[in-house]
């Protein structure tokens, strides 16, 4: 195995180098630690150093161990075994007021805000000044107009943490960090909840941290933003520190290798498409919810056999009720014809209809939709299927020998690991769960597939297989539309791409003619 | 109807209203914290107990108010240990301590006292006594302004003052302090409390013990202020009106008070069927009067007043994600 040889590779960090003075203590450095929860060892001794003034990033797989390797610096948990230092001097970080006060701030994945106090009133929250508020809130006020203006922070006070965007929600959560004087912040995924726009606005910020001599580590599972922005980067695979290395000097396929354990292609090849009859046509579909927000605003789209139409934008405008009403689970009005028939919109118990008249989903949600996670992978290959003639040993009975069986060879064609049929969902990674879904709809060969968010939280080595079925689909000439809030998945699969923005349709593109400038800023919806 | 007779409705709205001001400032701390309480009820029925026991050994109304509290703040640590240490469901504790209450208080003071589950009567130093406010008697002829001050203001026991201080108190305490703060944001949010260093543990049972003095001071005050002893299941209902009230007044202070004066007020006209019966010149039956606060209670639980928001995180145990 090639990863074999580099495993435990350490490259120097830029600033081990000591150069012409004394040597530089690192920010942060962790020795040995080991992290086992029962007989799962999330952690295996993990060392690592980041200096001063540098944005480090950790990328690793799901359960890779990143999230756990900083809940120990955060002191959310604590190590079974290895030492943390800070500026050079083990610290014990027995619980978050500890990391607090060691100079630690996090941010992580779900802002911890509460939703209906005022921004002020949660930047001050456990850094309060003394018993009484007014004191507390006034220094606090000082203090965040100065950062605001240092570090293009800026956020009304002022402001009901609810009302505001995500985007600023998530500036009040380093403004938070900053005010307890963190002198090194750590963010969990903070790109996955916000536009391309507010990233950028995001890594001005954190470029603007470093500038001031901050230390900030960056986790991902995207290997775009560690290129961007990280100075060095560590690898994590299975609770392990793979590798270490200056990101300037490697490579995206260098890391997605060293992630996992094999060479991967980051973008599926695929021949131009060759488009035949209009499979799908939807006409001014309108869908209003319970409490009488209009969230399908009149969307006009047509997908044609062979074709894979991609649906960008920020998740809440509007693509979820777009796959429910397809889906058969959501009323709406409007038209919409598939193979020139005309679809029930009238009900929101049509989903067996839908499969009937051809269309297969791959739901957003696939731990709510698409899988009953307590039930073995065989009965979950079933629902939607259970009346298909080959799965009934009579008139009255299933044939659960056949269905066992039939779910192997999904298993297999599909690389499904491991290929249990008997095991349950919930005892399978993301990616093979996804691989089940799949398999259960692509397998019954319908005329047109609906796929929403086909790779969240599924590993890059699973991501290239599900990339691979989508375009194998439509090269067989069936209709594909997919809905995604990665841009790089939307820009590698899709054959044209409608950007939704608000429950509208803002625009259509093709991917070899337009950027994620350009898409970024129709899902901001910044009309051209 | 004169005014003489609305000063006497009113006043009588005083008294009632205060054991349910006093529940629902105690049910605000916890739920506020995030930790439902529906044992209040049981909580003032223990206290009830307790304290007009301990009120006519010892003589002393407040060694009784003393002993009621104690008993309400055992209760008290019963659901926090169930509902914050050991993640128990709430509600079942909350039912639980209202069925332990209800059988443990009769039970006991027929065994210590064999009245038939009653405590015996109080009088003297064993109950609160009226005070009279200075120059009560000498503002009195003053028109209107004297009599209210004189018949209405003046004229009750400590806990009906120290009850209507507890509003202003509980509004600053939530909206003034550092401890109001948290209070607030692990009921809403308790993670964020959580990565701020903050113990959600122990601000949680700080909540639930300050629910279990209020409702002490609740209990104590049926059977040592507006009774002379206590008397099987005298509570009636208080505890869950006061939840409704709560939940009409959105969890918030001042709005408990008119909430809980409203209900005193419906209590107080179902004692006084001949005013009701000049007003609306229908002979209104006893019984249908004494329904009015617990059908208003109906009406407030079915959203008549518009969305009600709980706190984000009631009902729930605080588990870390990992």
């Amino acid at each position: 195995m090639v990863a074999g040889a580099q495993s435990g590779r350490q490259t120097a960090a830029p600033g081990t180098d000591t150069g012409a003075g004394a040597a530089i203590a690192p920010a942060i450095e962790l020795v040995g630690i080991s992290k086992a929860f029962g007989p799962v060892q999330a952690n295996r001794d993990i060392s690592m150093r980041v200096m001063p003034g540098t944005i480090h990033g950790i990328i690793g797989e799901n359960g890779a161990g990143k999230s756990t390797l900083m809940s120990i610096l955060y002191g959310f948990y604590r190590a079974d075994a290895g030492e943390v230092r800070i500026g050079g001097r083990p610290v014990a970080i027995p619980d978050s007021q500890a990391a607090i006060r060691a100079g630690i701030g996090m941010v992580f994945q779900h802002f911890k805000l509460v939703p209906n106090f005022t921004v002020l009133e949660n930047v001050v929250l456990g850094a309060e000044e003394g018993a009484l508020l007014r004191p507390s809130l006034a220094k606090a006020r000082a203090s965040l107009r100065d950062l605001a203006q240092e570090y293009e922070l800026d956020v009304d006070p002022d402001a009901v943490v609810e009302d505001l965007s995500v985007g600023h929600q998530q500036r009040v959560e380093i403004l938070k960090a900053l005010y307890r004087q963190a002198d090194i912040l750590i963010l969990d995924e903070p790109t996955g909840v916000l536009t391309p726009s507010e990233a950028d606005h995001l890594f001005r910020i954190l470029r603007g941290l470093k500038a001031q001599g901050k230390t900030v580590i960056l986790i991902t599972h995207k290997l775009r933003e560690i290129m961007e922005i990280t100075d060095t980067v560590s690898v994590m695979r299975r609770g392990e520190m793979t590798a270490t290395v200056e990101t300037a000097g490697s490579s995206p396929e260098e890391l997605a290798e060293l992630m996992v354990g094999r060479k991967v292609l980051l973008h599926v090849p695929k021949a131009p498409a060759t488009p035949g009859a209009t499979v799908l046509k939807v006409e001014d579909l309108r869908v209003t919810d319970a409490d009488g927000v209009e969230r399908l605003k009149g969307i006009d789209l047509e997908i044609r056999a062979g074709e894979i139409l991609g649906i960008a934008g920020v998740a809440g405008n509007g693509q979820s009720e777009l796959l429910k009403v397809l889906g058969g689970f959501e009323k709406a009005t409007g038209r919409v014809t598939l193979n020139g028939h005309p679809l029930d919109l009238s009900g929101d118990r049509l989903a067996q209809s839908r499969r009937a008249a051809g269309i297969a989903h791959v739901p957003e949600d696939r731990h709510h939709l698409g899988l009953i996670l307590d039930f073995a992978a065989w009965e979950n290959v079933a629902f939607g299927y259970h009346h298909a003639p080959e799965y009934q040993a009579n008139a009255l009975l299933m044939d659960n020998a056949a269905l066992i069986r039939d779910t192997a060879g999904k298993m297999e064609r599909f690389d499904v690991r491991p290929p249990i049929p008997t095991l349950a969902a919930k005892s399978f990674s993301g990616g093979n769960q996804q691989k089940i879904v799949l398999a259960r709809e692509i397998e019954r060969n319908p005329d047109l597939l609906l796929v929403g968010q086909p790779t969240r939280g599924v590993d890059i080595g699973a991501i290239e297989f599900i990339h691979k079925r989508i375009v194998e689909l439509r090269d067989a000439g069936k209709a594909v539309l997919l809905v995604s809030v990665e841009l790089d998945e939307i820009l590698s699969l899709s054959d044209r791409i409608a950007v939704m923005f608000d429950g509208r349709i803002m625009g259509e593109r093709l991917p070899d003619r337009t950027d994620e400038r350009e898409l970024g800023l129709l899902m901001a919806g910044v009309a051209e | 109807m004169d005014f003489g007779t609305l000063l006497q409705i009113l006043d009588s709205t005083v008294r009632l209203g205060v054991p349910l001001l006093l529940a629902c400032l105690a049910g605000l701390y916890s739920e506020r914290a995030g930790v439902f309480d529906i044992g209040l009820e049981g909580k003032m029925l223990m206290a009830a107990m307790l304290s007009g026991a301990a009120a006519f050994v010892t003589g002393s109304v407040w060694l009784g108010c003393l002993a009621g509290i104690g008993g309400s703040l055992v209760l008290a640590a019963i659901h926090g240990a169930a509902a914050i240490t050991f993640r128990g469901n709430q509600l079942i504790s909350g039912v639980a301590i209202n069925f332990l209450a209800s059988g443990l208080t009769v039970l006991m003071a027929q065994s210590w006292f064999g009245q038939g589950g009653r405590t015996p009567a109080l009088d003297g130093g064993a109950r609160f006594q009226a005070l009279t406010l200075p120059l009560a008697d000498t503002l009195r002829p003053v028109p209107v302004l004297g009599p209210v001050y004189a018949d209405l203001i003046s004229g009750h026991t400590a806990l009906v003052y120290l009850a209507f201080a507890a509003v202003p108190v509980t509004w600053w305490v939530l909206y003034r302090t550092r401890f109001g703060l948290r209070l607030r944001a692990v009921g809403e949010n308790p993670g964020a409390v959580d990565t701020a260093g903050i113990s959600v543990t122990r601000l949680r049972y700080t909540a639930v013990a300050i629910t279990g003095l209020l409702s002490g001071l609740a209990g104590a005050y049926m059977a040592t202020a507006l009774q002379a002893g206590f008397g099987k299941e005298m509570t009636a209902g208080r505890g869950y009106i006061a939840l409704a009230a709560l939940i009409f007044a959105k969890w918030r202070p001042w709005g408990a008070l008119w909430a809980c004066l409203l209900f005193g007020f419906f209590q107080a006209i179902a004692l006084r069927p001949d005013v009701v019966e000049a007003i609306v010149r229908v002979k209104v039956p006893v019984p249908a009067l004494d329904a009015l606060p617990y059908v208003l209670t109906v009406f407030i639980l079915a959203g008549f007043i518009g969305k009600a928001i709980p706190p984000r995180a009631g009902g729930e145990p605080y588990v870390k994600e990992r």
